[in-house]
């Protein structure tokens, strides 16, 4: 009985071991997918050796793109070539919708490549799709490096966080929709919906339950089952090699945050309107000073919840590839091996902490939203 | 990275790592005295610390 339990410690030992040593792998294949390419010297476009090169990889990283750029080399004959797939381009132009392919720019961003779609002529700037005036056949730039002779047109394009969120949204629907079919037939799920179950158990009985009350939890849990969900599962794909950075759009985060604003105000009740604009139990005086002053507090709590979620993740992932541009800046001073197992470790241990942020912030999110609408569907009783 | 730059990120780590210490050290101390509520302390630990995360985050980026 003892060897027995001897041996199973010595194999959950053995076991946590290689567990460990292939999260590791695991790990630093995720981080190290969105280094920057080194190979080559730095007069083709792309390729990032200096510094200023990298500050610029780095934010074009963040920023949202319209292909998928996922790495690229210099080949045999010095040509820069980028391994990647373009994503489609959907414009309203002045003269109407144009559609094609984001490959037609042929990774070009600053505005050289003029694209003719149907007697309208388009270049990209800097991620920007601009289209050229009338007569026009190249852009010019002033001194701030704005187009001069171009203006922006309604960018209705399917870009990598478009993709990435239509991504999600399909997961989720595939994953959840299974689960919820399983119900009909047995009362315990099998496969995914195991490791889901306990998932939507929790936020339904220690985020929406505690904080909104027994009465009105019903109608809000699959808002925020759905948020929470969104933003673990994009959180979690910012960290793969392909260059997603979904939840650290300003745009994505203030939608979310306008969600719950908007289900907050429209459900709350008399006695939620009533502490805003007429606190109870004041004076008149401090009445009419409180009222502009909730008033703001309403707006600033989305607010808060936007710029929270938007500045941790991205401020992750800036931090997570500049650990890995350590391995191209001190290449001199600790030559190539030490520098790459320096960055290696130093961004393991970041995607580690990465992994814990990107559950940590779905949490946050989550819980605030359900103390907000909890705070709007209260039902005081009055003394 | 000018100077002012450079004294106001470091003024701001320097009151978010005063602010997580202190949540910390009373968390450190409420579960010291009750271990049995260690769950509920670590739980409301982790909200306030990312609340102040977020503060600081969100000040960092707004002065870059």
């Amino acid at each position: 009985m003892i060897e027995t339990t001897h041996m199973n410690l010595r194999k959950s030992g053995r076991n946590k071991l290689f567990g460990l040593i292939s999260l590791f792998v695991f790990c630093s294949a995720f981080a190290s997918g969105t280094a920057p390419k080194s190979d080559g010297d730095s007069e083709g476009h792309g390729a990032v050796t200096s510094e200023s090169e990298i500050s610029e990889y780095i934010l074009h990283h963040i920023k949202d793109a319209h292909d998928f750029h996922l790495f690229s080399y210099n080949d045999s004959e010095g040509h820069r070539k980028h391994i990647g797939f373009p994503l489609p381009v959907i414009v309203y132009s002045s003269k109407g919708l144009r559609t094609f392919m984001s490959s037609e720019f042929h990774h070009d961003d600053s505005g050289h490549h003029v694209v003719e779609s149907d007697g309208v002529s388009l270049v990209k700037y800097h991620e920007k799709i601009y289209e050229l005036n009338e007569g026009a056949h190249a852009v010019e730039f002033d001194e701030a490096h704005h187009p001069t002779n171009a203006h922006t047109v309604l960018d209705l394009s399917i870009t990598k966080s478009v993709f990435g969120f239509l991504l999600v949204s399909i997961l989720m629907l595939i994953a959840f929709g299974r689960l919820a079919s399983q119900y009909k037939k047995q009362a315990i799920p099998t496969g995914l919906g195991r490791v889901l179950e306990p998932l939507i158990l929790y936020v339904r009985d220690e985020i929406a339950r505690p904080n909104i009350g027994e009465k009105h939890y019903r109608r809000f849990t699959g808002f925020l089952m759905t948020v929470f969900f969104f933003i673990w599962i994009s959180n979690l794909l910012g960290l793969t090699p392909l260059g997603f950075n979904i939840t650290g759009q300003l745009a994505v985060t203030f939608t979310l945050a306008l969600f719950t604003f908007l289900i907050t105000q429209f459900s709350g009740n008399k006695d939620y309107w009533k502490h805003i604009f007429w606190m109870p139990g004041v004076p008149v005086p401090m009445k009419i000073i409180l009222a502009p002053i909730e008033l703001l507090g309403t707006l600033t709590k989305p607010f808060s919840l936007m710029i929270r979620l938007f500045a941790n993740i991205s401020a992750g992932h800036i931090v997570v590839m500049s650990l890995i541009s350590i391995a191209i800046i001190m290449k001199s001073t600790l030559g190539a091996t030490g520098a790459t197992l320096l960055s290696l470790a130093l961004s393991f241990f970041l995607t580690l902490i990465e992994l814990l942020v990107a559950f940590l912030q779905a949490y946050i999110f989550t819980m605030l939203s359900a103390l907000f609408i909890g705070m709007a569907v209260e039902e005081h009783d009055h003394h | 990275m000018t100077i002012p730059n450079l004294v106001g990120a470091g003024l701001i780590v320097i009151g978010a790592g005063i602010g997580l210490g202190n949540i910390g050290g009373s968390a450190m101390e409420g579960i010291a005295r009750q271990p049995e509520a260690t769950n509920k302390i670590q739980t409301a630990m982790i909200i306030i610390a990312a609340l102040l995360e977020g503060l600081a985050f969100g000040a960092l980026f707004l002065g870059k």
